[in-house]
């Protein structure tokens, strides 16, 4: 934890060196979901409800995707832009030293200026919340937390199993933004919306909607199962193949250093 | 600039433009793996969105579009999303900005802005053609109700060429823009995210212009932006037709005359700066 | 210690085609080639040596360097450096070494260098004392001075390698590998970088193991040399050895007009340009007084001299004797 800090320290007095264009950079970030905004409240304006849910809850929704991403963005930033690292030869410094690699890679390098995206985030929040009818209780927002915590776990887990395959190939690795970017795009609103099928996909196998969806039932009250709240832990379960397949990622490295 | 420097520039043979073009293209065919990827996701994405509206319009109510004409702008904007979205940045253009190597460019005895104007077009070209192709073959075999619709007429088809081409010319010189603020301000990236977001906007990219609230949709139709993919897909469909389809030809082509003249006055600007400078 | 047996290791290069047909097929199937990068390596290197680790391009240096410091892990063979495996032990055997690499920079860019030196004392976990210690008496040594409060984007190219390489000492490594430590640098940067590693040799007994091209680091550095060509170690021994190995073939350096040069066993042509040659002769086979007479029957001679080889040229016939 120490080390960790030094490495943040490390990143500020880096970032010192070029606030201008750090700030340039925040608030483009700002903008950019600021328009996803407009587009959500545009739409819900016309129509004013999307399968049963009003724009407040909707808010809830995009809320808890945007800060999800923008965390996971801001802290491991590394796993985003691994190919780089590899291809600069930082991956080889990586392992010339005596501390876990996984480690390396994410205090490596933060990306302070997703604190755009976060205050649209936070923003959203306040505005949801003032204008929702949830009761809100102290369990409701220990869960709220925990839904964003393990949003950000689960989008870091995506930016991982990139990284492991630009072990194997950087061409094509574009498909990769289907889940890392359109997670962020298509989680604007409930998982439901696309349909019976795609929140069967978002559930088994890309599990985005145990942090976005089920959970939030329980906040907004349309459901009462207790269990719901257990659904982001099941997060942990989607790390098991991402850690096996950066291992292999890792292997194939160490055995062909291209 | 000098009526010479203009001259030469006007007169540069067709060939090397051609010759630009063909550069472009085959540097584009070098990424083809990084090609297929991206429509799947473009494909992927426009799916998606396709989803969304219908559960909007399972909503029901006063409909601006009708489904089969969102779902046609859907995947035409995805197609030809290399076309018309100004985020598709020239590395090459960006770093000859910020790294100082713009002052040998300036040099030149060419016309800087027609060439970056070419090369910016004819690289959305290239890429477009390369990407467009399959993601149009799958929509059009789809089943319905998201199977992609031909034209409603051929008279809203030639409509439909003549808008996306003046499009393409309004995104390049969009981008000029964007290149000449970039050198003003010496950001790196602060300058096109901001640019590409507000575009994205407007643009109708997010959600398209006519689902916008009244006030909102006023002002974008009335900027610059929305004479880049708003206008051909919503002629290809028949969402725009009669004299206010021409109204807003005449504001694209007033767009694109007042763009490129700032674009050129900026880069001149920018000349000026340089010589003060000292190179 | 360092002990290497019969590393062997072969990478697969996929073969990159034109045209659109062949791409589209290569999405499905990829001709391969093999390339043995390293084809049964073995050597011995003991505590407090200094070796120079020589080759063209391609010969394998760089692979032999990642399969010793544990990032790259062979296909066969056994490597054991103080006992510990590299690929194998990793995190315990990094701790032992140190790792230059001339192009590449592990200080952060955009911070003092003595942030990167405590970043790096933390992920070293180095005792302060012996932190304090090593950084003061590298930063005498070195003349780092005020070079430490400086960012590294600011330091020439000379200032920053002194400040690598003072880096990759902070945790008191018995082994060093420098690859290609002088390049680009200047020349008092590069006798400063050569004056410390040897004295670090001397006096610390830390076992170096270096590559480079640069032939004038070997003399200066390398009691011993290790030759490595398509994969396989050619020659070890000292460089005084390998003279002697070359022994007694002369250079000619002959300046002429008209004629064209005779060619015979024994006298082989190095380098020419408009009427200036450079040929070795093998006393062995050819004196060089009848070197001179042959060559003097065939052109006529403006200007010549003969001297015996310098290590450049020593390196360029041993390439050329193994076809590398």
């Amino acid at each position: 934890m120490k080390l960790y800090f030094r490495y943040f320290s490390i990143h500020l007095k880096s970032l010192m060196q070029y606030k201008a264009s750090f700030l340039l950079l925040t608030v483009g970030q700002f903008i950019t979901s600021f328009s996803a905004f407009l587009g959500i409240y545009f739409l819900m304006s016309r129509f004013h409800t999307v399968n049963g849910f009003a724009l407040h809850e909707v808010l809830l929704f995009f809320a808890v995707t945007l800060m999800a991403f923008s965390l996971a963005e801001c802290f491991a930033r590394g796993f985003d832009v691994f190919p780089s690292m590899l291809g600069n030869g930082e991956f080889d410094r990586i392992l010339l030293r005596p501390i876990h690699p996984v480690f390396q890679v994410i205090a490596s390098k933060m990306e302070f200026s997703r604190v755009g995206r976060l205050l649209q985030a936070v923003l959203t929040f306040a505005l949801a919340i003032g204008g929702g009818e949830v009761q809100w209780r102290w369990d409701k927002i220990l869960l709220l937390v925990l839904m964003i915590f393990s949003g950000a776990v689960f989008f870091a887990a995506l930016f991982v199993v990139g990284a492991s395959f630009s072990f194997f190939s950087t061409e094509g690795l574009e498909v990769m933004n289907i889940f890392t970017d359109g997670g962020r795009e298509f989680g604007r609103y409930p998982l439901s919306v696309y349909g019976k099928e795609m929140l069967r996909f978002y559930t088994f196998i890309v599990p985005m909607a145990l942090f976005q969806y089920y959970p939030m039932l329980y906040i907004l009250g349309r459901s009462e199962n207790p269990w719901l709240c257990a659904a982001p832990l099941g997060i942990l379960v989607f790390l098991l193949p991402v850690s096996l397949v950066w291992k292999l990622g890792v292997r194939h490295y160490r055995s062909t250093g291209s | 600039m000098t009526a010479r420097g203009r001259l030469a520039g006007s007169l540069l043979p067709a060939k090397k433009y051609l010759a630009l073009f063909r550069v472009r293209f085959q540097n584009e065919m070098q990424y083809r793996v990084a090609a297929l990827a991206g429509v799947c996701t473009q494909f992927v994405w426009g799916f998606m969105e396709i989803l969304l509206f219908r559960a909007f319009y399972q909503v029901g109510g006063e409909m601006p579009m009708t489904f089969s004409q969102l779902v046609t702008y859907e995947w035409l904007q995805q197609a030809f999303l290399a076309l018309f979205m100004l985020w598709f940045w020239d590395k090459d253009i960006i770093e000859a900005i910020t790294g100082g190597n713009i002052a040998y460019e300036l040099a030149r005895p060419m016309d800087l802005y027609n060439m970056w104007f070419t090369r910016v077009a004819a690289q959305r070209i290239a890429r477009a053609l390369l990407r467009c192709l399959p993601i149009l073959l799958v929509a059009f075999l789809l089943p319905e109700p998201y199977r992609m619709s031909l034209p409603v007429s051929f008279g809203a088809f030639l409509l439909f060429v003549v808008s996306t081409a003046l499009g393409l010319c309004v995104v390049a010189a969009l981008t000029m823009l964007v290149y000449a603020l970039t050198f003003f301000t010496m950001s790196a990236s602060g300058v096109r995210i901001f640019a590409a977001s507000i575009a994205e906007l407007l643009s109708g990219a997010v959600v398209p212009l006519p689902f916008f609230p009244e006030k909102w949709r006023l002002l974008a139709e009335l900027s610059p932006f929305a004479a880049v993919q708003n206008l051909p897909l919503r002629l290809y469909s028949g969402n725009l037709a009669g004299d206010e389809a021409l109204f807003y030809l005449g504001m694209q082509v007033f767009w694109l005359v007042a763009l490129v003249l700032l674009g050129r006055i900026l880069l001149r600007l920018m000349r000026r700066r340089l010589v003060v400078q000292g190179g | 210690m360092i002990e290497l047996a019969n590393i062997s290791k072969t990478f697969k290069v996929a073969k990159r085609t034109g045209g659109f047909g062949e791409a589209v097929k290569s999405l499905f199937r990829r001709e391969v080639t093999y390339v043995h990068a390293l084809d049964g390596v073995s050597f011995t290197v003991g505590d407090g040596e200094m070796v120079g680790y020589i080759g063209p391009n391609g010969a394998g240096k760089s692979s032999t360097v990642k399969v010793m410091s544990g990032i790259l892990t062979p296909d066969s063979g056994e490597c054991v450096i103080d006992g510990l495996c590299p690929w194998k032990d990793r995190k315990a055997h990094v701790k032992n070494i140190g790792v230059v690499f001339g192009q590449r920079s592990q200080l952060w860019w955009d911070v003092p260098v003595i942030d990167s030196f405590e970043l790096i004392r933390d992920i070293y976990a180095v005792p302060e004392a012996v932190y304090l210690r090593n950084r003061n008496r590298l930063a005498e040594m070195l003349d780092l001075g005020e070079l430490l409060k400086t960012p590294a984007r600011q330091l020439s190219l000379g200032q920053r390698m002194r400040c690598e390489i003072a880096a990759s000492l902070l945790h008191d490594p018995k082994i060093l590998f420098l690859d290609e430590p002088t390049i680009g640098l200047d020349a008092v940067s590069k006798i400063a970088v050569r004056d410390f590693i040897r004295e670090l040799n001397r006096d610390r007994k830390t076992t170096v193991i270096l590559t480079t091209h640069d032939m004038q680091d070997i003399e200066a550095l390398a009691e011993r040399i290790l030759l490595i060509g398509k994969g396989r170690i050619l020659l070890d021994g000292t460089l005084e050895q390998l003279k002697h190995r070359n022994t007694g073939e002369k250079k000619l350096t002959v300046e002429y007009t008209g004629g064209t040069l005779p060619t015979m066993d024994g006298l082989t042509l190095l380098h020419r340009q408009s009427g200036r040659a450079e040929l070795s002769v093998d006393p062995g086979i050819l004196s060089v007084s009848d070197a001179i007479a042959a060559l003097s029957g065939q052109v006529e001679i403006t200007d010549l001299s003969v001297q015996g080889m310098d290590t450049e040229e020593l390196v360029v016939s041993l390439y050329r004797e193994f076809r590398i």
